[in-house]
């Protein structure tokens, strides 16, 4: 008689939810759901079914905390609605707005990555040091390894803190370059045009 | 309005241009550094002080500038320098052009950064480090209690006492001196006082000084010293007094 009465009282799935919503509480950083399926010692397929649950539990304008799949994993954050009393007591990760230098190596890192500090200065066209150093102390971008060869520039890659402070699930939410701006054509078809203009 | 005198504030480098031409030209400031716009900024700032167009300066300014940003374009690609100047023409604007278009999808993406920035700025989540991950447990190699015994015996051991001997200080009695310096002038009415420690170290020439000292404070003799380092000389006070009073009653 016991067993059919204790199916029915408690849903395994839902006390894996409880576990797994308690390792995300203590978490600092997003966790990926094979560490959850560690931690839990549970199958990632129930750990997902775990996770789905929770975000219906957790979301915008049903609770102050939402879950959100972000940086690789899952992450408790505060509810959107909740901000402005968030900002009056804590800080932002990225307090100060990002300079255009920033946010353009920044850019050049989160597309090209991992890249050197040359090959940023080659595409933006002046050094791009005092940037780089602003991003790898805001925690924004890391090191990453050496180019090949002796002596080689360090590389730099962006970190899951970049995903979060801009809300990626990964680095392949971001935008398509070609969607971004006009291809070569245009700023070719631009080039002969200004050509064109000039007085012989 | 004099180009090469034109003031410049710029992140890399403050002062007149012409300072600015000498050191990149002397290879002391790398060019790439150097914000041109900046300097093209404040001529013009310049520019407009005045009410007439210097077209003079304009012109000097424009043959700078342009050298300027020519040594410029070339540094950014040193590598590929030898390679760009076999290019013709058309093949160098497809070049540039395909870099301008790098570029500017970098700008574009870097515009797409700021305004995601700007709409997800009310984020807010907890910071911390890392997932903490147990340590791996430090193991300590295999102990011998009798080796630690060992050890720590000779911590415990009384340090030997320090020894004295490079210490060749060494004071001869004062009362040895004081003695000779007496029994000296049982003898005689008055000695001289270096005559006596000749050939003495220095050390029992200065307690010979104490010991004189010692005397002159008990009154039993006088010292005279016509002159700094000029002898010094000794007398029993009895002879002194005798001669004082001779003196006085004279």
């Amino acid at each position: 008689m016991d067993r059919p009465l204790r199916l029915i009282s408690t849903n395994p799935v839902d006390q894996l939810a409880r576990t797994v919503e308690a390792l995300l509480v203590v978490a600092a950083a997003p966790l990926a759901v094979e560490e959850l399926a560690e931690a839990t010692q549970d199958d990632p397929e129930r750990i997902q079914t775990a996770l789905s649950l929770l975000s219906d539990r957790y979301r915008e304008g049903r609770s102050g905390i939402v879950l959100e799949k972000v940086a690789g994993g899952w992450a408790f954050r505060a509810a959107r609605e909740a901000g402005e009393a968030c900002g009056r007591l804590f800080e932002k990760p990225v307090q100060r707005g990002l300079s255009h230098a920033a946010l353009e190596t920044l850019a050049i890192v989160a597309y090209l990555g991992p890249c050197t500090r040359p090959d940023i200065a080659r595409i933006r066209g002046v050094a791009a040091d005092s940037a780089v150093a602003g991003l790898v102390e805001r925690g924004l971008i890391a090191e990453a390894g050496r180019d090949d060869g002796a002596g080689g520039a360090i590389r730099y890659k962006t970190t899951p803190l970049f995903e979060r402070v801009f809300g990626l699930e990964s680095l392949s939410q971001l935008p398509r370059l070609d969607d971004l701006g006009g291809d070569v054509d245009t700023i070719r078809e631009r080039l002969h045009e200004i050509a064109e203009k000039r007085p012989a | 309005m004099i180009v090469r005198e034109l003031e410049l504030d710029l992140d890399a480098f403050e002062g007149p241009f012409d300072l600015l031409l000498t050191l990149v030209l002397k290879d002391e400031l790398d060019l790439s550094e150097i914000d041109v716009a900046g300097i093209v900024v404040a001529f013009v700032e310049r520019l407009a002080e005045r009410e007439r167009l210097d077209l003079d300066a304009c012109g000097e300014f424009l043959v700078l500038v342009a050298a300027l940003l020519e040594l410029k374009a070339r540094g950014l690609f040193p590598e590929e320098e030898a390679e760009l100047a076999e290019l013709e023409p058309e093949e160098a604007a497809e070049e540039l052009a395909r870099r301008l278009a790098e570029y500017r999808r970098m700008k574009e993406a870097a515009a797409w950064l700021a305004d995601r920035l700007a709409s997800e700025g009310d984020r807010y989540f907890r910071l911390g480090p890392a997932p903490l991950a147990p340590k791996p447990e430090r193991r300590l190699a295999d102990q011998d209690p009798a080796q630690l015994a060992e050890v720590i015996r000779l911590l415990a051991a009384e340090p030997p006492t320090p020894s004295l001997a490079h210490m060749a200080l060494q004071f001869p009695p004062v009362t040895q001196f004081v003695e000779r310096f007496r029994a000296l002038l049982r003898r005689r009415s008055r000695i001289d006082f270096d005559q006596e420690l000749a050939g003495l170290s220095r050390v029992e020439q200065a307690v010979a000084f104490l010991a004189l000292l010692d005397l002159r404070r008990n009154g039993e003799i006088a010292i005279e010293q016509a002159a700094p380092f000029a002898p010094i000389r000794i007398s029993r006070t009895d002879v002194e007094r005798d001669n004082s009073w001779t003196v006085r009653s004279a």
